[in-house]
């Protein structure tokens, strides 16, 4: 990596060709690579989901698995070890879909620290890129994540109470806590969200030497608690000049909160898939008045409205991924797609349990934890970006 | 490769729909809402225009075009052909206004029935004309299989005898498609589509109807008297079959016109919408995609939501035309798109007139006009809860003897 070390410019994976014709089918690679995460999503990840979601704790081999996957690899510019020659938005949009199949909580361990290396490809200068990507270029990855929410209601990520204040010697002091950072105990390095004098920024932070200036508690939710999420508080933290990233620039910013909401509809988009084929063979196999209760106009047109919601969500998170990694203007989509997921991944988490009844409301079933997952999307911010 | 951007080359098509929209539908859109039953001449010199178009390229509707230069597929075999086309052609003209679009000459759904099944000579005969569907009858809506139109064959003619009802632009067309039934007693095996001309002394136009929406488009209702056709019209084979097989392929017709339907719904929606974020914004609202919607205006806030959905039914009517032009099987697709925008583009449109209040609610605006429009698009070609047992059924691999 010494030759990447003295490059002055930073690698950036180029944008992606637009395609020139309206297509729905992903290409050979992403089939592949879909069919293998997916693979994994419901071979490993889904009986392992039920204990992980109650320990709040992801198991390391589902981790090494992920990494083995290069899923965390696939915003790593090529100069620094990773294997896409572009910018790849949608394939991350399907991986995150795969693997939430699976479970939403593990995926989002699994991919958080791949947020942060795609941040880094983007916006990492050279020696931010030198320095961190060839880590998670490797079988390795380090544990990393996006430190944006804030425990506030009415939460702006616009309105950051997060804030580094700039010292006379161009470094900064962090202040500041953040909420349901996906692997927060044990992450090395954090890209934090804070405001620099009223503008939201990105910084690294390094937790191993952070020392007193940065605490970490367990922050368990309703939802995606296989991610081991945590509160952060940095308490005078003081980082180098160096670990600003993308230099407070408000596009950058208003990017990686769009990407950010991109991932979660993705993760929606998976798990809305496990219920809708989990509560298909349910309300068939499940009988009442003497025959399957699929029979029922009121039960089947539940089904049909999670497979239509499920679809509007699907379609419209991929027209965002496609804009982003073609380089165009990708704001309004994302956010279009986000007020989807709010609305219709939360109903269809809702519906997935209510089609099962009682049972349904039991840890004998999946559908209660899909229920509690999808109210993340559509409401949580950062933790990771695609 | 996942591409959800239509193809540059359809860029002249949605300019000139747009401007045919713009500059001749809208100008007497509340004209013709205003004078029900009177025939727009304006459509004319359009309709002339448009069928020059198609000639040259995939157009509205194409009718006597049967592979369009543009239906060749893309260096990995993709297409983008007739369906995606007619589709955002019609976004654009129903952008403009449904029920003129809907009486547009030459452009009916009844052609499509038509080139769906017709053979070389009847192409011959009917290709290019201005076609009608009568399909429901007063006792046979949703359950299409249900009709009772009888026809039965007297020498070299069919004898068609029935009552038929919501036939649009069953006065002004050229020609309309009957379903009609061989044998009452074989079921949907037996259900048939027939030509009848217009002009046919058997066809009699019982009464128009006064409609809550799509007022300049006319719905006609019929009744059938010995109403005698040449055999040669009967539209596919005359075999009686056992199986629903028959029935099937009239039914696959609709895999290709509910995603239209469902570009209907995207057009007038995006009326609405477009038009209300210009008074919301004169009102002083801004619409603002990075702040959180609940930290914005209430009113904002359900702009945003709606602006959603119409995004989302915009993508799955895409999706759906696409399917088609590639030959993917799309019947869950097609009733997807045509649930979802049937069922938003009446909330958004429906919305967008409390948005803006009075001056929704009022004439000056189009806003409640779209609103009444709208609300056909979730019931024609199939409601809302025919598509919702067509997508559940196909799920649950469930037979219509059980999801009822």
């Amino acid at each position: 990596m010494s030759t990447e070390a003295d490059l002055a410019e930073p690698a950036r994976q180029p944008t992606a060709e637009p395609g020139t014709t309206f297509d729905v089918t992903p290409d050979d690679e992403q089939k592949m690579l879909i069919d293998a995460v997916r693979d994994f999503a419901l071979r490993a990840c889904r009986p392992a989901a039920l204990s992980a979601d109650d320990a709040c704790s992801t198991p390391a081999a589902l981790l090494a698995t992920a990494a083995e996957l290069g899923l965390t690899a696939i915003g790593i510019p090529e100069a620094h070890g990773g294997v896409l020659e572009h910018r790849a938005t949608v394939t991350g949009v399907l991986i995150a879909e795969a693997l939430a199949e699976g479970d939403m909580g593990i995926a989002l361990a699994c991919l958080a620290p791949g947020g942060v290396a795609t941040a880094l490809g983007l916006w990492g200068d050279a020696e931010q890129q030198a320095g961190y990507l060839p880590a998670f270029a490797g079988d390795s990855p380090p544990a990393a994540a996006i430190a944006l929410a804030e425990p506030r209601v009415l939460f702006d990520p616009s309105a950051l109470a997060t804030t580094a204040r700039r010292t006379g010697a161009g470094d900064f002091v962090l202040d500041g806590v953040k909420a349901l950072v996906p692997r927060g105990a044990e992450a090395e390095l954090l890209l934090v969200a804070a405001s620099v004098e009223g503008t939201p920024s990105l910084f690294l932070v390094e937790t191993r030497s952070a020392g007193t200036g940065l605490s970490v508690e367990s922050d368990p939710a309703m939802g995606v608690r296989a991610a081991a999420t945590a509160r952060i508080t940095f308490d005078s933290l003081k980082l180098p000049a160096g670990a600003l990233v993308g230099d407070s620039d408000p596009q950058v910013y208003a990017e990686t909160v769009a990407l950010g909401r991109l991932a979660w509809c993705a993760l929606a988009v998976g798990t809305g898939q496990a219920v809708l084929d989990y509560v298909a063979a349910y309300v068939n196999q499940r009988t009442a008045f003497g025959e399957p209760i699929s029979n029922r106009q009121s039960v089947a047109f539940m089904v049909a409205d999670i497979a239509i919601e499920l679809e509007a969500l699907r379609l419209v998170s991929y027209r965002a991924a496609g804009l982003a990694e073609t380089g165009r203007d990708f704001i309004r989509e994302a956010a279009l797609a986000r007020a989807l997921a709010a609305q219709h991944a939360m109903q269809i988490g809702s519906d997935g349990v209510q089609l099962l009844g009682g049972h349904g409301y039991t840890k004998e079933h999946p559908v209660e934890r899909w229920y509690r997952d999808l109210r993340a999307a559509g409401m949580l911010e950062g933790a990771l970006i695609l | 490769m996942i591409n959800l951007e239509p193809p540059a080359k359809l860029d002249a098509l949605t300019y000139q729909a747009n401007m045919a929209a713009l500059h001749i539908l809208r100008p007497i859109s509340r004209k013709y809402d205003s004078a029900e039953h009177a025939y727009p001449v304006e459509l004319d010199a359009l309709a002339e225009l448009v069928n020059q178009a198609n000639a040259q390229q995939a157009g509205l509707n194409t009718n006597d075009d049967p592979e369009p230069a543009s239906a060749e597929p893309s260096g990995d075999g993709n297409i983008n052909g007739r369906n995606l086309a007619s589709l955002i052609g019609l976004v654009e003209m129903c952008w403009g206004d449904v029920g003129l679009m809907l009486t547009m000459p030459r452009q009916g759904l009844g052609q499509a029935a038509i080139r769906a099944v017709a053979t070389p000579e009847q192409m011959s005969r009917f290709g290019g004309k201005w076609a009608a569907m009568a399909i429901t009858e007063p006792e046979a809506g949703s359950d299409s299989a249900a009709i009772r139109t009888t026809a039965v064959l007297d020498g070299d003619d069919y004898v068609l005898n029935g009552e038929k009802i919501f036939v649009t632009s069953g006065d002004r067309a050229e020609l309309i498609v009957v379903w009609a039934t061989l044998d009452r007693a074989a079921g949907r095996g037996a259900i048939k589509s027939f030509v009848v001309e217009r002009d046919n002394a058997g066809l009699r136009l019982d009464r128009l109807e006064h409609k809550l929406g799509i007022r300049a488009s006319d719905t006609a209702n019929f009744v059938l008297e010995n109403c005698r056709v040449p055999k040669e019209n009967l539209l596919g084979s005359p075999e009686i079959t056992t199986a629903r097989e028959g029935f099937a392929g009239v039914m696959q017709t609709f895999d290709n016109t509910r995603p239209m339907v469902a570009g209907m719904a995207v057009g007038v929606a995006r009326a609405a919408l477009e038009r209300t974020r210009e008074l919301l914004e004169q009102a002083g609202a801004e619409i603002d995609y990075v702040r959180p919607p609940a930290l914005q205006s209430a009113a904002v806030a359900e702009f945003i939501r709606l602006e959603a959905d119409w995004e989302a039914s915009r993508l799955l009517a895409l999706k759906a035309a696409w399917m088609s032009d590639n030959h993917v099987p799309n019947t869950v697709a097609a009733s997807i798109a045509k649930a979802k925008a049937g069922r938003v583009a009446t909330d958004i449109t429906l919305r967008c007139v409390a948005l803006c209040g009075t001056v929704g609610f009022g004439e000056d605006e189009l806003l409640e006009k779209w609103a009444r429009d709208a609300k056909i698009l979730d019931i024609f070609e199939g409601t809302q809860q025919i598509q919702q047992l067509v997508i559940a059924r196909q799920l649950l691999g469930k037979p219509s003897s059980e999801l009822r």
